[in-house]
């Protein structure tokens, strides 16, 4: 105990003493108080009954579901085939398989996404100059089938939703 | 034997009505109809406590708690049974079996022995011991004793170290319990746990804790502190501290010999409360106020009603310290014990004395 000094007279002991009980009473009182008022108040109550409320289910901004690429009315995505948030990402969870348009320019060909290996830690996103990714608000994610979480996230615009 | 305790022999319908009709074999069937209720009164406060316990946690946590089984969760602690009793009960190699088997039943037969003298109600109290406190702080022993060795017996480093932590900080806490209890035998001059009870009669104001000035509110804010230690809840369950030890003694333990830990640990709070209830907080007596039309109206509410209020609300302070507060560290532990709990006990039960002369008190 350090900050005992042998200097310390008796009283001054005993008064640091008796703060030290007091004020701690005080801050353990602050704290049963403010659970008090959570417990009389059924209102803050943040918990959802999940498989019955799933039409009125609404889910944070920040919740991190799988990734997602916006696409504007054109089918048109920001992403330019970099593959940065490939490097970025620290489970090798995305393959950007890049292709060249008639005037012989790199642009994005497939952007393979492999749910079953993320973490959702949102590197990606960080990582990503072009803003082309988001994480969804998606979590129902169980299927049956290894193979139907390897995603396509891109909307190829000739061909079809693609296999990969 | 005072003029309150002869008012209301120690004497209920059920035991005169069998004393009535058999009156041989009375002194056999007595006893044995006091003890099914009592494993009925223990059993179903286990559940409830188990229910309330998750219940008021979640709502403190801004939670809603167990919803699935029946109306808002109530049987939940059916399902939690029903799991526990299916589970295997494994005892690890190289255990002593003999040793591993018999721990987890001392805490529980501890719980049972301290439920049989509460007194719940005038005439409702298995037995009623001239020194009931002395054999309360006897009893409470069988818990360190069960804990301790199921600790050793499971042949596992953290459970003989979770053991050894709770010991120590069972019995030191037991000291501070026993001078609380001290103070109290003390001012009501009698050791009997109805007789104290019986020493609170009249008014609010003669409680224990408003009748001895100051002090009375000082020791039952004590004997809270102490007896949640004591208990083994948090923020004092260092016993179980998961960040370190897993889970304590009952680390090896699953199935039933996890159940009747868990349930003597649950139980013990209720008789904990109730002791709380019965030292400080007047047992059965409604807290008259004096004015006639009222104290009428809460006179006609039974005794045991009362009792168990108060017990419930003791029970709800305990489980309100507990979602609120971390735990403290084994060393702020201990050194709280002895040296600010023991000091400041011996301290109150000196000036318990000086107002016992001075003839402030009782
Ligand atoms: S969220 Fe993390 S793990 Fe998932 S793809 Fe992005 S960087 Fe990889
Ligand atoms: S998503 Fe972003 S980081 Fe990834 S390849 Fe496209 S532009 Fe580059």
């Amino acid at each position: 105990m350090k900050e005992t000094s042998p200097k310390e007279s008796l009283l001054e002991y005993g008064s640091r003493y008796l703060r030290k009980v007091v004020t701690g009473f005080y801050s353990l009182i602050q704290g049963m108080d403010i659970t008090l008022k959570y417990f009389i108040n059924p209102k803050t109550v943040i918990t959802q009954q999940y498989p019955e409320n799933r039409d009125t289910l609404e889910m944070f901004d920040r919740f991190r579901g799988p990734l997602s690429m916006p696409h504007n009315q054109d089918g048109e995505n920001a992403c330019t085939a970099c593959g940065i948030c490939e490097k970025a990402c620290p489970n090798g969870t995305i393959s950007v398989l890049s292709t060249k348009d008639i005037s012989g320019r790199k642009v994005l060909g497939k952007y393979i996404y492999r749910v079953s290996q993320c973490t959702f830690c949102g590197l990606c996103v960080e990582a990503c100059p072009f803003g082309a990714l988001a994480m969804s608000n998606d979590f129902e994610l169980s299927v049956y089938d290894r193979n139907e979480l390897t995603w396509v996230l891109n909307k190829p615009q000739a061909t079809s939703q693609g296999e990969c | 034997m005072s003029a309150a305790a002869t008012l209301y022999p120690l004497q209920n319908g059920i035991g005169n009505m069998v004393r009535n009709l058999f009156p041989e074999s009375a002194s056999l069937i007595n006893p044995v109809l006091g003890v099914i209720a009592l494993v009925i009164l223990v059993s179903s406060l286990a559940g409830l406590l188990i229910l309330l316990e998750r219940k008021v946690s979640a709502h403190f946590q801004v939670r809603l708690g167990p919803m699935r089984v029946g109306y808002h969760g109530i049987l939940q602690p059916l399902a939690d049974g029903i799991k526990l009793v299916f589970k295997e009960f494994l005892k690890p190699r190289g255990a002593d079996s003999f040793i591993f088997y018999l721990a987890p039943m001392l805490p529980l037969s501890a719980t049972f022995l301290l439920m049989a003298i509460l007194p719940f109600d005038h005439h409702l109290q298995l037995v009623d011991p001239a020194g009931g406190v002395l054999y309360v702080l006897g009893i409470s022993g069988l818990t360190v004793l069960g804990i301790l060795l199921a600790g050793w017996a499971s042949n596992n480093k953290f459970s003989l170290l979770g053991a050894m932590r709770s010991g120590a900080q069972m019995i030191s806490f037991e000291i501070s319990m026993a001078l609380i209890m001290l103070l109290i035998v003390m001012v009501s001059g009698t050791a009997s746990l109805r007789e104290i009870v019986l020493s609170q009669q009249g008014l609010i104001f003669d409680w224990w804790i408003f009748k001895l000035p100051f002090l009375g509110i000082l020791s039952f804010f004590m004997y809270l502190i102490v007896s949640t230690a004591e208990l083994n809840r948090t923020p004092f369950d260092l016993a179980e501290a998961e960040s370190e030890l897993t889970a304590g003694y009952h680390t090896e333990y699953s199935g039933m010999g996890f159940a009747m830990f868990f349930f003597a640990e649950f139980v013990n709070m209720f008789v904990s409360a109730g002791l709380a209830t019965t030292f400080f907080l007047g047992g059965f007596h409604p807290p008259l106020i004096g004015i006639p039309l009222i104290d009428g109206l809460l006179n006609a509410i039974p005794g045991f009603i009362w009792f168990f209020g108060k017990t419930f609300f003791i029970v709800f302070v305990y489980m309100w310290f507990r979602w609120t507060f971390p735990r403290v560290r084994i060393d702020q532990l201990m050194s709280l014990e002895w040296k600010v709990m023991l000091p400041a006990n011996l301290l109150l039960l000196m000036m318990g004395a000086v107002f016992m002369v001075l003839g402030w008190a009782g």
